[in-house]
């Protein structure tokens, strides 16, 4: 289906309706869905969590537009627990935590390799490594602590290895930082691609919040309070790239966009066929939500939304497996660091975000400590094991091979 | 019967077999290999143990009779909050166990019947047993001095334990063979917890109610004999004597 964001009205606003069990549907299975499904819901949660985020923190910098907002935020608080909702109860936090994981890797991999602008996609590659190496600890997690393999969750389109290290992750603030797209310049892709990403990172960066405490183990309230932390420099890192001098209205639009334009993405790759009928009503609540505010965009602003959108959508997001793009940024990137707004060599961080690091790391690595020598292996490491090779609490386990 | 679906379940390593061999050569490439170690999670945890305080305590008896009772220790046992705490644990989970009765009734009445399964009027049963011996319990607190409202130590441990029991029988997915399944764990429990707390009151000289709770404990031993034979029924094999 062909979107136009300056002609397609969608479903006018009035008519944007639901009821509780609307709002509650049957959930995806967590054993017999593919992964992707479950990726999917996990961005459109954090897509939508977004807009609240953004529509409550415009609404009170802006008087006049208090009303709008708030009409549109009502719809879109419902469409994120319809959404949100969709998880199986039987999916456990560290379970969907996994699924977190997956999405900031293959949805960070889809958007680098489509970013048009070269040091943007350099600021994607760079927290992909970073994301990449918290699937591999909180599998180590998984494994050591539940007794479970993450590739239940993962499906084998991921790799479950180290990435940049979690421990060398953290960092002074002004080493989060980056340089932000002009959005006179930027290419409309390149804004949505910025809203995307930060919507996820932020919800992930929530979730962590949220489900932290929830754990018995203290590494794993441990490794969820390290992990948040990286999480929130990432939130950081993606709020920097998107163009301050944005008017609110200029923001609202582009988040109605990002919306669009994902909930089009899901569309396009949905094999859950109840799933995609949502994503498909909810691309046309958006699309009807876009021309509303591009209404009060043109009749306030008194600007044409095409200076903003562009008529056609982006190619979509691909909901695929990126390994070998992965591997190779893996290969070529790991060891980068970052010093103020660019990426340097180790040898040239700053000395900031080595205080930083050792201070948080003094009384020991919660992301280190869980995942010792830890290879992912099928069925998890106990099915690995060789005679000798794994050691728990000064017990060394033997295999059947 | 039929208990288990056939279906595309994703989660093995079979499911793609290219994906796989992917996915093992990146793990063999990309670790360090070095001697895989899980015990600094243990360490982690006994660092955090020394510094822990516990989950929580059982309050003193709220009346005069019963504080003295306590302090005495005459009349519960060389350990008396520790009679209060296990009665604190039946309690709960008699009260929990009424409501997974009532999520299982909603199943059966949904489901329908199956042969040599348990009937509504059975079902029925076990529900307002399992509310009388929620109310004994609260009886014997009460006379004792407890408060039958506060949620012990062991009350609360016994939740945590049991919180996947509930789960699984008020879940709109999961068949009424399945909530047996979680019945089945959940009377298994129940049964060492009733002949615990048995033991306790006649160690305590508790003997007031001795009568009831020992008709509990037979009720208990029922459910778990019925709830085994229904799950044999559903799974079409002979249920074997425990003591064969």
């Amino acid at each position: 289906m062909a979107i136009n964001l300056l002609r397609d009205k969608g479903v006018p606003l009035e008519e944007q309706k639901f009821t509780w069990k609307e709002l509650v549907q049957p959930t995806y299975s967590k054993l017999d869905d593919d992964a992707f499904t479950r990726v999917r819901v996990i961005l459109m949660n954090g897509i939508e969590a977004e807009a609240l985020r953004f529509g409550h923190a415009c609404a009170r910098m802006n008087a006049d537009l208090q009303l709008a907002l708030a009409r549109v935020r009502r719809i879109e608080q419902h469409q994120q627990t319809m959404v949100n909702w969709l998880h199986p109860a039987d999916q456990s936090p560290l379970e969907t935590t996994i699924g977190f994981e997956q999405v900031a890797i293959e949805v960070t991999a889809a958007v680098a390799q489509k970013e048009p602008d070269p040091y943007l996609a350099q600021v994607y590659r760079f927290g992909l490594l970073e994301d990449f190496d918290h699937l591999y600890r909180y599998s180590a997690l998984m494994d050591r602590v539940e007794g479970k393999d993450a590739n239940a969750i993962i499906q084998s389109y991921s790799d479950i290895v180290p990435g940049r290290a979690t421990i060398v992750e953290h960092r002074a603030p002004e080493d989060d930082l980056r340089t932000p797209y002009n959005k006179k310049s930027a290419e409309l892709i390149t804004k949505l691609h910025a809203l995307t990403i930060m919507a996820g990172e932020h919800m992930t960066h929530d979730y962590y919040m949220t489900v932290g405490p929830t754990f018995a183990d203290p590494l794993a309230r441990q490794l969820y309070a390290e992990i948040a932390s990286i999480e929130e420099q990432h939130v950081t890192q993606y709020e920097s790239i998107s163009d301050a001098s944005e008017t609110w209205l200029e923001k609202w639009l582009l988040h109605e966009a990002t919306e669009v334009y994902n909930y089009h993405s899901c569309v396009e790759s949905e094999g859950n066929p109840r799933v995609r009928a949502i994503w498909e009503r909810f691309l046309e609540y958006e699309l009807g939500q876009l021309r509303f505010v591009a209404d009060l965009f043109e009749k306030i602003e008194r600007r044409d939304a095409a200076e903003v959108l562009s008529s056609s959508l982006p190619a979509p997001i691909e909901y695929i497996s990126h390994r070998e793009f992965v591997q190779r940024t893996l290969e070529a990137e790991v060891q980068l660091r970052a010093r103020g707004h660019e990426f340097v060599a180790p040898e040239l961080e700053s000395e900031a975000s080595i205080a930083q690091r050792l201070q948080l790391n003094s009384e020991g690595s919660p992301s280190e400590t869980v995942a010792a020598g830890y290879v992912w292996h099928p069925g998890t490491e106990l099915a690995r094991a060789a005679p000798g090779s794994v050691t728990f609490g000064g017990v060394t386990a033997y295999s059947a091979e | 019967m039929e208990t288990t679906e056939i279906g595309i379940n994703r989660t093995g390593i079979a499911t793609s077999k290219g994906r796989a061999e992917a996915m093992l050569e990146a793990a063999q490439t990309f670790s360090v290999v070095a001697e895989s170690d899980a015990t600094p999670v243990a360490e982690v945890r006994a660092r955090y143990a020394e510094e822990s305080d516990p989950v929580g305590s059982v309050p003193p008896p709220p009346s005069i009779k019963g504080a003295v009772k306590a302090v005495a220790g005459e009349l519960l046992g060389n350990q008396p909050f520790q009679l209060i705490d296990k009665l604190g644990e039946r309690l709960a989970f008699e009260r929990t166990g009424a409501r997974l009765y009532e999520a299982i009734l909603g199943k059966l009445r949904h489901e329908g019947e199956f042969a040599g399964g348990p009937t509504i009027e059975e079902i029925e049963r076990i529900v307002l047993q399992e509310y009388s011996h929620f109310r004994l319990i609260d009886s014997i607190i009460r006379r004792i001095g407890g408060d039958p409202t506060v949620v012990t130590p062991s009350a609360n441990l016994h939740a945590t334990m049991s919180a996947g029991i509930l789960a699984v029988a008020v879940d709109p997915r999961t068949t009424l063979v399945q909530s047996l399944e979680a019945a089945l764990l959940a009377e298994l429990t129940d049964n060492e917890g009733w002949e615990t707390l048995l033991e306790l009151l006649v160690e305590g000289k508790e003997t007031v109610e001795l009568e009831d709770v020992q008709q509990a404990v037979r009720d208990e031993s029922d459910h778990l004999a019925l709830v085994r034979s229904w799950l044999a029924a559903a799974q079409e094999r002979e249920t074997v004597p425990f003591d064969l």
